[in-house]
């Protein structure tokens, strides 16, 4: 109990220190936490998948990137697209082609769903790397951010890069809440008994393929609502935003945050994109540039926390309250 | 006698060239314990895999209130009322008893495609989880996570999930398997109970529980059946105690 209360300050605490960063902070910072809660609801679409309900995509990107395309498709030349009609498309074209996807793909379990959701998202990246529908291997720009005007009022601006950080804000927190419930729901019990045991789960009479398609088919939609916004911050779309690159990276921070945990899944892609750019920053050492050689790094932290953070970095919180005397058992998330 | 609520045509399951369950028919009536018995391999939990649609069989049928369900999806035959229990403990470790028996008594719901009502909020399945729970004598450990049950709890878990889901037809795959005699009588006693509303097939190697509890005997061998009657005629029977009870007692 104590935990759970724990947990609940140190989360409304992060919440707060979100919401009060564009008071101080440069434009820079502002659109560097921008991009780092989109990739936090776009791993959080990925943990719905690897940490509940125990299929382990590789090709996640594909929705993410093609709801990128999807706003460069309705935001033609220096046209910008209507947020409330290009948004919901975006996010139903990655939700389609998740349906269409996870069919296929969702007979197969283990590895051989880790190699087929793989090789279908590079199937995705081909298609827009090898024709010409939109700019081919050199991507396409997407001039206009999205207008989020009703009736000739604008509530608010994308243009402008602090109401776009409280835009993304308030998504992050919508999908973290809605996933809470959806976990706690009827439908929630039933993922992760499949992660658990699927076999029996199918013989409790629960039709596990339907389940694990709708669950897929809202991981696409969610992972398609972040393509959507960083494809309008960024406003270049290229085929490796759909890559196998952009899949691992997100698994990547799944994993190193804690699989199975909506906070493990946030904090691992805040942790990802901080180390990135610390590495990236090391200084020049006797005239070679370490920086230069982030991946290096960044390869080593992974496998230093895999090996010794089985339970990712919220692990980390889990050890500290087990270390403290006098504290209860860990709580269940 | 009233019709058979689940029966079985020639039902055959080969893999590859070894036919695993050969020519079997049988049926099992409600008010009835039917326990099948056998030497290990003789194709007991296989005909139980056939039955609950874990296994599709080769040829044959399985008629079910006179429909054949034959090859149907463990999943389908689950929702018609067949309930199974497995020989390899099969529970959901991480959860606890409680959970374990929730989920089950869950999918008796029309669906479970509701994605908003927080699962606790559904009483009727909590009271159903926990009547399965009392029934197998597991209520006082209700909360406790099903990884650090006794072999013996799990075993009695295993059961109470299964009726959960409100069967008609139990198929119970060796239900006492290591189990102390304490827990062995107590299930016995439950099994005794259920029988008055359930059809039941027993697999069960505890020879003393099958003589108590069985209204019929099937003796199956290689696949095959070997002898099918009432405890005092399988007794008797010579081919059975050649084949099985015989050398049973020759190795004890």
């Amino acid at each position: 109990m104590r935990n759970v209360c724990v947990a609940t300050i140190v989360l409304l605490g992060c919440l707060l220190a979100l919401a009060l960063l564009p008071l101080f902070a440069e434009k820079y910072y502002i659109q560097l936490f921008t991009k780092m809660m989109l990739m936090a609801i776009f791993a959080m679409s990925l943990d719905l998948l690897v940490g509940y309900t125990g299929l382990v995509s590789l090709g996640h990107a594909a929705f993410f990137g093609l709801a990128g395309y999807a706003l460069a498709f309705a935001a033609p030349q220096y046209e910008a697209a209507s947020l409330w009609l290009s948004l919901p498309l975006a996010m139903a074209g990655s939700a389609l082609l998740a349906l269409v996807i996870g069919v296929l793909v969702l007979r197969t379990s283990g590895i051989y769903f880790i190699m087929v959701t793989l090789a279908f998202a590079q199937m995705v990246f081909f298609v827009f790397h090898d024709t010409k529908i939109a700019g081919g291997a050199d991507g396409i720009y997407v001039y206009a951010k999205p207008v989020a005007a009703i009736a000739g009022w604008e509530p608010f601006s994308l243009e402008n890069y602090t109401h776009f950080y409280f835009v993304v804000l308030v998504l992050l927190v919508l999908v973290y809440a809605s996933l809470r419930m959806l976990l706690a729901s009827l439908f929630g019990r039933v993922i992760v008994g499949i992660r658990v045991n699927e076999q029996r789960m199918r013989s409790l009479g629960y039709r596990t393929f339907r389940y694990k398609l709708v669950c897929f088919v809202i991981a696409g939609a969610l992972a398609g609502m972040a393509g959507y916004f960083a494809a309008a911050q960024f406003g270049f779309v290229s085929p490796d935003t759909l890559g196998w690159h952009q899949s691992g990276g997100v698994l990547m921070m799944v994993i190193l945050g804690g699989m199975g945990t909506l906070n493990g899944a946030i904090l691992g892609a805040f942790a990802m994109m901080l180390l990135e750019l610390g590495f990236q920053g090391l200084p020049a050492v006797g005239g070679v540039n370490i920086g230069k050689h982030w991946q290096l790094f960044m390869g080593g932290f992974i496998v230093f926390a895999v090996l010794l953070l089985p339970h990712g970095l919220l692990g980390l919180g889990r050890l500290a309250s087990r270390l403290r005397p006098k504290s209860a058992e860990a709580g269940d998330d | 006698m009233t019709e058979a609520v689940l029966r079985t045509e020639r039902l055959t399951k080969h893999f590859g060239g070894l036919a695993a369950v050969n020519d079997v028919s049988l049926d099992f009536f409600t008010d009835q314990i039917h326990a099948l018995i056998g030497p290990n391999g003789a194709g007991k939990t296989t005909l139980a895999n056939l039955l609950s649609g874990d296994l599709a069989p080769t040829s044959g049928g399985i008629y079910l209130d006179g429909e054949d369900i034959a090859g149907l999806s463990a999943e389908r035959i689950s929702q018609r009322g067949v309930g199974r229990s497995y020989q390899k403990t099969n529970i959901f470790l991480p959860f606890t008893a409680f959970e374990n028996c929730r989920l089950a008594a869950q999918s008796r719901l029309p669906s479970s495609m509701r994605f908003t009502r927080p699962a606790p909020r559904y009483e009727e399945v909590s009271r159903e989880a926990l009547r399965a729970l009392a029934e197998v004598g597991l209520d006082h450990r209700a909360e406790v996570p099903a990884a650090t049950l006794s072999h013996g709890e799990q075993r009695q878990l295993e059961i109470a999930m299964t009726l959960a889901t409100r069967p008609r037809i139990l198929l119970l795959d060796e239900p006492l398997a290591g189990m102390g005699s304490e827990e062995s009588a107590r299930m016995v006693e439950l099994l005794q109970r259920l029988k008055r509303a359930h059809a039941m097939l027993l697999v069960e190697h505890d020879m003393d529980a099958v003589f108590a509890l069985a209204d019929r005997l099937t003796v199956m061998v290689n696949g095959c059946v070997l002898e099918s009657g009432s405890p005092d005629a399988i007794r008797a029977s010579a081919a059975v105690q050649e084949a099985y009870l015989g050398t049973e007692e020759a190795a004890a």
